[in-house]
């Protein structure tokens, strides 16, 4: 009964709230280079989706995207797993990595421009310097949280380190790994467009500053929900890889 | 030949409170088919003694040796030693990303067994335990004793010829338990293997043992060995011989004492 209830709420809660703007500006009579109606912004999605040239911003965001998020998740993976195991190496990188979490990632943006120029590289470096600090704490947190009971068992079947891996910490990591990659994958995004701001001439986040330059705001607004649109993709990839991967798990089952 | 012998086994743990002993050097020797129950207060070794017996910690002092081989030179395990041993801890420890059937045949997994042999396996012991037709289960979709029961499952899979178990039904309700250790009794029988339990219970451990290791606290040390010779098998009905009893009353006024 409340899942129906759900099903039906949130698209009249969308209707309501697009009514209530499409109202506001007509009577209001905001400016459509302020807010432009819902409906002018639908019909600049209808029109940008039919360009050929919007698909290749899409293309080069996602692929731009997906290398960094790979790059993060690989490293944070790699570099997560003995930082969790090993209290030594913790510690010794622990200024480190607080000193490199504090560091507010989109600072850097310039410095890699000017480091990896206007192409693609430096945008992929953006999008897996912000998307690799959740992937790694979630996975050191995840190896920290193996339960001492398991690692008995373990040691008293006398595994190698292999094992130990492959069978033990790994399956036990992944719930928090694939959490931090929930986070990880927005925030890859996220990097990705905004060093598309301020180089280069592809993309989602060049595409926003030439519409916002040709005061084009209705077709900024569609910009923004095409972007919208594949966050919401990226985000149901790793909700998809949850349950394939960690069917055992409570997050990884369907809601009851 | 004995299947396990302690001699002069000594534990100390360094905390930040200082040195805590929890076995003072101990002499032990365990025959072959024998069933041990380890009984005593809490925070007396148990755990600890039972623990050093598993190679999961090694002795401050002294050396254990099974069947016939040292566990430890210096601080390395000897692989070999350790592969006649199966545990069963007090939590089932499943771990809840494979099935029931795989966790079951996860050691024979780790020892190359093949995947058709090792499903064979695990039905078999999944029968065997009582827990038949759950092996495609998720652990988590078990109770509390079905999953005790595949704990103990997967520790005889790979036919260990010494079971060593930490309070394995200490979670579980007084109904539950009796039956857990009839079974246990007949599982024993079966396969002939020499078992160590740790038990809170003296009921218990006057039902299950041949012996019974009474340990004492600060510093733990063994108190009083008891030898409990009831024919076997034993049925419910030991309980209410007068002698079954008369021992339990000895062993709780000893308890009392400590
Ligand atoms: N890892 C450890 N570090 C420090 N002290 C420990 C450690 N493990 C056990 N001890 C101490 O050793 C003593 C014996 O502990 P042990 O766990 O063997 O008792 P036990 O007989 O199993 O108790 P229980 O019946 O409550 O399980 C206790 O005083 C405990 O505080
Ligand atoms: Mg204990």
């Amino acid at each position: 009964m409340r899942a129906r209830l759900e099903w039906i709420a949130s698209p009249l809660l969308l209707l309501v709230l697009l009514g209530f703007w499409q109202w506001y500006v007509t009577a209001a009579h905001v400016s459509a280079f302020i807010l432009p109606p819902p409906t002018a912004v639908w019909s600049g999605f209808v029109y940008l989706v039919g360009l050929k040239s919007t698909w290749v911003h899409v293309w080069v965001t996602i692929e731009e995207t997906v290398a960094g998020f790979v790059l993060a998740a690989v490293a944070g993976v790699l570099i997560g797993v003995p930082v969790g195991k090993l209290r030594w190496l913790e510690r010794t990188l622990n200024p480190f990595i607080i000193a490199s979490q504090v560091v507010p990632k989109v600072a850097l943006v310039p410095l890699f421009i000017v480091w990896f120029g206007f192409g693609s590289t430096s945008k992929i470096v953006v999008s897996a310097v912000i998307a690799f600090f959740p992937i790694f704490t979630n996975t050191v947190l995840g190896v920290k949280s193996i339960e001492a009971g398991h690692r008995d068992v373990m040691t008293s079947l006398n595994a190698s380190r292999l094992a130990r891996f492959t069978r033990l910490e790994l399956p036990s990591a992944a719930p928090y790994i694939l959490t931090g990659m929930e986070v990880g994958i927005v925030l890859a995004i996220i990097g990705c467009v905004v060093a598309q701001f301020l180089g280069g001439n592809a993309g989602l986040g060049y595409l926003l500053v030439a519409e916002m330059n040709a005061y084009q705001t209705d077709l900024l607004f569609a910009v923004i929900l095409l972007l919208t649109l594949v966050g919401f993709a990226f985000y149901a990839a790793i909700g998809a890889a949850r349950r394939v991967l960690i069917p055992w798990h409570s997050s990884g089952q369907a809601q009851p | 030949m004995s299947s396990i012998r302690l001699e002069g086994v000594r534990k100390q743990f360094e905390s930040r409170a200082g040195a805590v002993v929890a076995l003072a050097p101990t002499d032990l020797a365990i025959a072959e088919r024998e069933m041990v129950v380890l009984l005593g207060p809490s925070g007396c070794g148990k755990t600890t003694l039972l623990r050093l017996i598993a190679g999961l910690i090694p002795p401050t002092e002294g050396r254990v040796q099974v069947a016939g081989r040292d566990l430890w030179t210096g601080d390395r395990r000897d692989p070999a030693a350790v592969a006649d041993l199966g545990v069963v801890f007090q939590d089932a420890n499943l771990f809840p990303w494979y099935t029931v059937e795989r966790n079951i045949a996860m050691p024979l997994a780790m020892r190359g067994v093949g995947r058709a042999a090792r499903q064979a396996r695990a039905r078999e012991l999944a029968k065997m335990v009582g827990i038949a037709g759950f092996g495609q289960r998720w652990p988590r979709e078990l109770s509390g004793g079905m999953r005790q029961r595949a704990a103990i499952a997967r520790a005889l899979s790979y036919e260990p010829s010494i079971l060593l178990m930490d309070e394995p039904f200490g979670a579980l309700d007084a109904m539950t338990r009796d039956t857990m250790n009839l079974e246990l009794q007949r599982i024993w029988t079966e396969t002939g293997c020499t078992i160590v339990l740790v038990t809170h219970s003296i009921g218990e451990a006057v039902f299950l043992a041949d012996r019974i290791v009474l340990l004492s606290p600060r510093p733990g040390r063994i108190a009083h060995v008891a030898t409990v010779d009831f024919p076997r098998p034993r049925g419910p009905e030991v309980q209410a011989d007068p002698k079954f009893a008369a021992l339990c009353a000895d062993l709780r006024g000893r308890l009392d004492r400590m």
